[in-house]
């Protein structure tokens, strides 16, 4: 049935070299644990990839509760924490999550730094790559804030006096991310979930693509 | 035809007009949103009128007590009533002195002789940040400003605070 399914479609839109082109291709030897165990190093990055999907499968479904109001903010969390079947497993999976792939990523770009893997011609990656990672601390650093809590209150608080620390333009950066220039408040809660939800997980898609593009057109780096 | 009148094509014409009316639209459709974005940057920020804090001017020691009170404050759509301090005291001069308690290092809440180790100085305990009773932070700790002062007011033998500003020279 279902390959009947596959064959009337790829009969009128000739799909398979698509996804061939996609899944389709030769791992290395000397990338494959299954030939030599070290090579479990060269799975972080896929691990690291692997914990973001579930970071906005989980993110997605905690919307579904999560208002950003500061009247409501705490309570919703709460609510879905104590009343919502699964909705702890849920949130637990985001909260671990965010840890993990901070984790992940390290392990990814020590690999990285230590095989010299970033040399030439992948330079470009390495950049794209560190661009990444300042998104990723930046989704941590916004997401931080939501359930609104004494924590998230004051770790913020702790976080814009640091931006506030910039040179020349600290002042207008911390006002800029905080929606106004002395409270952080209700403008800053809708701000930090418009970045948290919206522009960094568009900039992240947008540089991931980048990333694994840049990664088939250069294939992965020789044996050491 | 001269080879003047030959240098822009038909074809470039139709490129540059596309392009032009393309990066116009853009342009159309991006101005609004960045500048809704950064409005709160440009947003004049009003100095808040000052508020009776309960506190007589005769009440007033030369040891610093921390005073507590409300005002309005307006965030966007939300309008509440928060909590402020500070620190007041005459100092030798016989002048009245109101200190924000908001460390200068990374915003925790000093108190005065918050230590033992260091009676006579405001005292942080996130990172051990101390400032002498004139408000100048302690050279070698943490902090790199004296703490903020409030614009203040004597009315009617009441004291009036207003906003915590930086000092002038800090």
């Amino acid at each position: 049935m279902l390959q009947k399914i596959y064959d009337w479609i790829d009969d009128r839109i000739d799909i398979t070299p698509i996804w061939r082109d996609i899944a389709d291709h030769e791992v290395p030897e000397h990338v494959n644990p299954a030939h030599h165990f070290s090579a479990f190093v060269y799975c972080f990055g896929g691990l690291t990839f692997f914990v973001v999907v579930i970071q906005i499968l989980s993110g997605m479904f905690l919307t579904m509760y999560y208002v950003p109001d500061i009247e409501n903010a705490w309570k919703s969390v709460y609510y879905l924490q104590t009343e919502v079947a699964h909705a702890q497993i849920v949130r637990g999976m985001h909260h671990w999550g965010a840890s993990v792939v901070i984790v992940m990523l390290l392990l990814h770009t020590l690999r990285v730094f230590f095989q010299g893997a970033y040399k030439k011609p992948r330079e470009l990656n390495w950049m794209v790559g560190v661009l990444i990672f300042f998104i990723m601390l930046g989704l941590g650093f916004t997401g931080y804030l939501l359930p609104w809590d004494n924590k998230a209150y004051f770790a913020t608080q702790v976080g814009l006096e640091i931006a506030e620390q910039v040179p020349f333009i600290g002042e207008q950066l911390k006002t800029l991310l905080a929606g106004d220039a002395n409270i952080v408040g209700a403008q800053t809660l809708t701000r930090f979930f418009a970045i948290h939800v919206f522009f960094l997980p568009g900039a992240l898609f947008a540089l991931l693509a980048v990333h694994f593009i840049l990664i088939r057109r250069q294939g992965i780096s020789g044996p050491l | 035809m001269s080879e003047k009148k030959q240098q822009v094509s038909r074809r470039q014409f139709l490129n540059y007009t596309l392009t032009g009316v393309g990066g116009f639209m853009a342009a159309g459709m991006l101005a609004p949103m960045l500048r809704m974005a950064v409005d709160p940057v440009l947003q004049e920020s009003g100095h808040g009128d000052l508020t009776n804090v309960s506190l007589a001017v005769e009440d007033i020691t030369t040891d610093p007590q921390r005073i507590d009170w409300k005002v309005k404050q307006v965030d966007g759509w939300y309008e509440s009533e928060v909590n402020r301090s500070a620190w007041v005291f005459k100092d030798e001069n016989d002048e009245i002195q109101a200190f924000s308690p908001i460390c200068k290092h990374l915003g925790c809440v000093v108190s005065w002789e918050g230590s033992d180790e260091y009676p006579d100085q405001f005292y942080c305990p996130c990172h051990d940040g101390r400032y002498y009773k004139d408000g100048t932070n302690v050279p070698g700790t943490p902090p790199l400003q004296p703490l903020d002062v409030y614009e203040q007011e004597v009315r009617d033998g009441m004291l009036f605070l207003g906003d915590a500003v930086p000092r002038e020279g800090a």
